[in-house]
């Protein structure tokens, strides 16, 4: 659904397009899907440039198609609403959208991703006065025989809905720095067996919430962009709450909860 | 072959079956071999024509025993995705085939090359894992009749990866990936097979994820002769698809096996065992190190990623290709053992 209108750019594009290749002046390449993703996921709203607001990271090249380490960096953490990471190229190019809690000072979030082939990485951000920015990086498609998907099937099944909770050193108390970590296959289905022809089913994340205490630091909504295993790190400001509180839902109705005590800032 | 070439190819590959002097026999072969490819290729690939006219090495390493080294390189057009080692083991009865080639026309090469050295029936076609280097030749074989055969999980292994390797390499090799196909096994290992070639018996053992989650490797008990698949790695760099630790942990079980040489996934062959693991162990040990070292530090997996196993640069090739991408996965992987 959400190539729907990607497709509806093609038909324009495409005429010009075969004129370029009967020429030989045009080098071929896939039609910009950015338009049609805006149209859907942010309904044609205008998008700023990003102007600090919102600085994405990414490896010019993904080194394995599996896991794409990509971090959003927020200048002023109270002025953002909603960061939204899209991997233009991927079959559901929304890999996660972090609605931030108003008071939990986060200043970047890490995550990682699946990227698909050759494509643009857009992170947007919505700020509290409902204003679009958007940062972006292009980047390169793993080599080999790396792929997008699931390393150990049965290792992933096997734990699924374990977590961790990992805390790192931070130099200033009124800044923190976590992760949370929740195992996954994150698994795409779309695949059929070759053996039983019958599809694999789709068994990913939906949402992931992340509590200190009673206030909300964010929540992810995702999908199968995301990596198995979805890792969170990010930073948050300490609120006082002694403890840490995860809750994630999966698209087959799992729940999957964890809770751990913040440790003293070192 | 239903092709145009056939008949140039049987009239060729008669002589060869007879004693003829070495010279003339390898002359013999070489032309049929180029005739053969070419005239596949022109029905495959038109464009790639030039670019497979190099004839297909099939050495005999022991008796019996033939094998193919692939170049320490990527897969591309130019290569035509000939970048694994490649084998096949010839019995009283019948032949097994061990992997098949980057593209069809690699494999079509290879079965052709073969079909110089032995008329007898391909029964068995097995593949080490699903990596394309080593699977996408199979279509070659889908005519002889082989039974396909691997690990239990290389069925699922490429129905999960199979149409996005099409896609990927497509634009990787261009038309050098012409009429490839995915072909699954029907044969399947759970843990340990023994298949009967007439008078000479072959191991497969099926391993758990290390390489990838599909590995397995074959004894020929008659030579001592072990294919590793992927399970090893000489000269290119160890690629780690499956499990960093995985891998240690079979690479050190691999020692036991009671092999006398091997031919490795990637590089020279045949090696002696089981001294060939040694280079494999020392990174695949120095990379988990370093990553653990980073992992504690509280390191980010992107500055991980460029850090890790850095020490080992210089004794690899292919090294920046695969490097990082070893690393990046390690890293998530050994990331759940910290406190």
């Amino acid at each position: 659904m959400l190539r729907k209108t990607a497709h509806c750019a093609i038909g324009a594009f495409g005429a010009l397009a075969a004129f370029f290749v009967a020429t030989g002046a045009f080098a071929e390449g896939p039609a910009d899907p950015w338009p049609g993703l805006v149209a859907d996921i942010f309904q044609n709203r205008a998008i700023g440039a990003a102007d600090g607001a919102i600085t994405l990271e990414a490896p010019a090249r993904a080194e394995d198609a599996a896991i794409v380490p990509m971090t959003m960096r927020f200048s002023d953490p109270t002025q953002i609403k909603v960061a939204t990471l899209v991997i233009d190229q991927n079959p559901m190019p929304m890999a996660a959208a972090f609605t931030l809690g108003e008071t939990a000072g986060v200043g970047f979030i890490e995550t990682r991703v699946r990227v698909n082939s050759y494509s643009n990485v857009h992170a947007v951000a919505e700020t509290r006065s409902a204003t679009l920015r958007a940062d972006a990086k292009f980047v390169k498609a793993s080599g080999g025989c790396s792929a997008p998907a699931v390393k150990d099937q049965d290792e992933a099944l096997a734990n699924v809905g374990k977590m961790k909770y990992r805390e790192f050193k931070s130099a200033d108390p009124a800044k923190r720095e976590a992760q949370i970590m929740i195992r996954h296959p994150n698994a795409s289905g779309m695949q059929m067996d070759p053996v039983t022809r019958a599809y694999l089913p789709a068994h990913f994340i939906d949402s992931v919430e992340v509590w200190r205490g009673d206030a909300l630091v964010f929540k992810m909504e995702g999908g199968i962009s995301l990596s198995e295993d979805p890792a969170f790190r990010f930073s948050y400001a300490p609120n006082g709450a002694k403890t840490m509180r995860v809750e994630a839902h999966d698209n087959k109705g799992g729940v999957y909860k964890g809770e751990w005590p913040i440790g003293e800032a070192s | 072959m239903s092709l145009p070439s056939e008949s140039q190819s049987q009239k060729n590959a008669a002589p060869s079956q007879v004693a003829t002097p070495c010279m003339k026999q390898e002359t013999l072969l070489l032309d049929s071999i180029l005739r053969c490819a070419l005239a596949l290729v022109a029905v495959a690939a038109p464009l790639a024509v030039a670019r497979a006219a190099a004839p297909f090495s099939l050495r005999e390493i022991a008796p019996g025993v033939y094998a193919h080294q692939g170049q320490t390189s990527l897969m591309s057009r130019e290569n035509l995705g000939d970048i694994a080692n490649l084998g096949a083991i010839v019995g009283d009865e019948a032949v097994a085939v061990i992997d098949t080639g980057g593209s069809l026309i690699e494999g079509r090469a290879f079965l052709a090359a073969l079909r110089e050295k032995t008329q007898k029936p391909i029964r068995y076609v097995i593949n080490t894992h699903a990596h394309p280097d080593h699977t996408f030749g199979n279509g070659a074989f889908v005519e002889t009749g082989a039974v396909f055969v691997g690990h239990k999980n290389l069925p699922r292994a490429l129905a999960a990866r199979g149409d996005y390797y099409l896609a990927a390499f497509r634009a990787q090799m261009g038309d050098a990936l012409d009429g490839v196909t995915i072909v699954a096994p029907t044969l399947t290992v759970d843990q340990s097979l023994t298949l009967d070639l007439g008078g000479r018996k072959l191991l497969l053992q099926a391993w758990r994820t290390a390489h990838s989650e599909c590995d397995l490797t074959i004894l020929d008990e008659n030579s001592g002769v072990l294919f590793a698949g992927d399970l090893l790695f000489l000269q290119h760099v160890p690629v780690v698809d499956g499990s960093l630790l995985g891998f240690l942990d079979i690479a050190d079980r691999l020692a036991s096996i009671p092999a006398r040489q091997v031919v490795a996934g990637h590089g020279p062959m045949p090696a002696p065992w089981p001294k060939a693991l040694d280079d494999e162990r020392a990174y695949l040990s120095r990379l988990t190190a370093d990553l653990r070292a980073a992992i504690k530090k509280g390191e980010s997996v992107a500055a991980a990623a460029k850090e890790a196993g850095a020490e080992e640069r210089g004794k690899w090739r292919l090294f920046d290709d695969y490097n990082a991408r070893n690393a990046t996965a390690g890293f998530a992987e050994l990331e759940w053992e910290a406190p």
